[in-house]
């Protein structure tokens, strides 16, 4: 019979508590995404910081290579929108987004 | 030396609870368990027992406040009966599943409705597959020995569940009985403090109750599920202790008359004690009966359950709750399971409800089911379960 479950059962901590702290940070939220992911037209930009302030998942950080810009995290972002609705010169946008692509950065050039 | 004292059940079972040490007591005050937590709260506000007692606005708060405090590696005690115990019924599949040892006395009593406070098992067996070890007492002494006992296999780093003693509401509870108090260095020699596996300590951070998705649920329920198992050692480990403190000698499963028995009762809780009455007085008359009480519910002692009744030809199981709508009731199935498990066929299994609401048991109605139960089988009419003693 297939195994299915990801850990074995014998090795699970006591009632399957999480023994560290700080654990969330390894949940891949970002696989939640469904077909397509913000992107940020860096020409239409104005630095507010907006996107940072009010993504729920705090996936918008200030890019160190670009100051002033905030760069996006794909590994916790779940594709909410609320950043694209946020944005005040609608500089968001949403990009189509193949589940075999991976991405770094996904911001503007 | 250990006192032996004229005392009501409920109060013996909070002093079984005082002299265990806990450290927290949380509950809600219910029919018929409202004594147990009305002495606890006296002994902690008179400075007899060094114990927080949590008061709280409804039973699901009540459990809720035992998870945590067993959570921060407290000692701790609750009791509830009936609609108590089912506004506790989410949490106690939290407790269970968290590994979190809290003990509990449950006073049986009928779920409403129509509203009843009086006792019978359909509130602990709407709760069966809770996930706890769950223990029936016969009578007092049972109750002050059995908590004792709860705490200590509760508590065991083998077993690290929630526990419950079940005793009847009213026929328990608020009667009095010679019982015998253990001296408290002996229960301090039974039961040393609590040493919990894990405890929320912010030195060492960890989270305890958390989500598990398809990819792992199937494998927490499983090591909740074999852990409980596994407890049946330690149960029947911990009653040795027992008899070696205090001489006082418990089983899993109890007999009485049973080796040469044709037929068998089953019960569970006080009703063994009137069955046994009974059996006497059949015994006198030449029926070959006997009595088998099941003292260790869950785990379910399935060996030493098939090595009581194998002997006989018939076996009686009398519930005290009924599963509407099942194929019989809750211990009736449970019974008629295992005996189909290990191809036993040659047992007739008669299964009366009886004892409903706080309907009176008595002996003479034992002796009728019975009467009624061996027709049955004579006439090889089709096991079945059926509400007995029905006004027509």
């Amino acid at each position: 019979m297939a195994k299915e479950g990801l850990h074995s059962w014998e090795k699970l901590p006591l009632g399957c508590s999480v023994p560290e702290a700080g654990s969330a940070a390894a949940y891949n939220t970002g696989d939640w995404r469904s077909g397509r992911f913000p992107f940020t037209q860096r020409e239409s930009c104005i630095k507010c910081g907006l996107c940072y302030i009010m993504c729920p998942d705090i996936c918008y950080h200030p890019d160190p290579q670009a100051e002033g810009y905030y760069t996006w995290d794909s590994f916790y972002c779940k594709g909410c929108g609320i950043c694209i609705h946020e944005c005040p010169k609608k500089a968001i946008v949403w990009k189509d987004e193949k589940e075999e692509e991976e991405y770094g950065s996904a911001c503007g050039d | 030396m250990a006192q032996r004292v004229g005392i009501e059940v409920s109060l013996a079972c909070a002093e079984a609870v005082k002299l265990a040490r806990t450290d927290v007591v949380s509950a809600y005050p219910i029919t018929p368990q409202t004594h147990i937590v009305e002495h606890l709260a006296e002994l902690v506000a008179n400075g007899e027992l060094e114990a927080d007692f949590i008061p709280v606005e409804s039973e699901h708060s009540a459990m809720s406040a035992c998870i945590g405090s067993v959570a921060a590696g407290a000692r701790t005690f609750t009791s509830s009966s009936a609609q108590g115990l089912a506004l506790m019924h989410e949490m106690l599949f939290i407790a269970s599943a968290m590994r979190l040892p809290v003990v509990m006395a449950v006073a049986n009593r009928a779920l409403s409705g129509p509203l009843n406070i009086w006792n019978d098992h359909s509130d602990i067996m709407a709760e069966r597959d809770i996930g706890w070890v769950q223990t029936f007492a016969e009578n007092g002494q049972e109750v002050v020995d059995l908590t004792l006992h709860a705490f200590k296999v509760a508590e065991d780093p083998r077993v690290s569940l929630p526990t419950a003693i079940n005793m009847d509401g009213f026929i328990l509870t608020h009667v009095i009985e010679s019982i015998e108090l253990p001296d408290q260095k002996d229960v301090d020699a039974y039961l040393p403090p609590f040493k919990p596996l894990q405890i929320l300590d912010p030195g060492r951070p960890r989270s305890l109750g958390v989500v598990g998705g398809p990819e792992i649920y199937t494998e927490a329920r499983k090591a909740e599920t074999v852990a409980l198992e596994n407890a049946y050692a330690v149960v029947t480990e911990h009653f040795e202790g027992l008899r070696k403190q205090f001489g006082r000698a418990y089983k899993p499963v109890e007999t009485y008359k049973s080796e040469d028995a044709e037929v068998l009762f089953i019960t569970m809780g006080s009703l063994g004690q009137t069955c046994m009455s009974a059996v006497d007085e059949m015994r006198a008359a030449g029926r070959k009966a006997g009595v088998v009480r099941i003292r260790l519910w869950r785990p379910f002692p399935a060996g030493d359950f098939i090595d009581a009744v194998k002997g006989a030809r018939q076996i009686i199981v009398c519930d005290r709750a009924i599963s509407p709508g099942a194929c019989a009731a809750p211990v009736g199935a449970e019974i008629k399971s295992l005996l189909f498990n290990r191809k036993i066929n040659n047992i007739y299994v008669s299964n009366p409800i009886i004892g409903l609401g706080g309907r009176d048991v008595t002996r003479q109605f034992f002796k009728d089911i019975y009467a009624q139960a061996v027709k049955d089988a004579a006439s090889g009419k089709p096991m079945a379960t059926e509400i007995m003693g029905v006004k027509e």
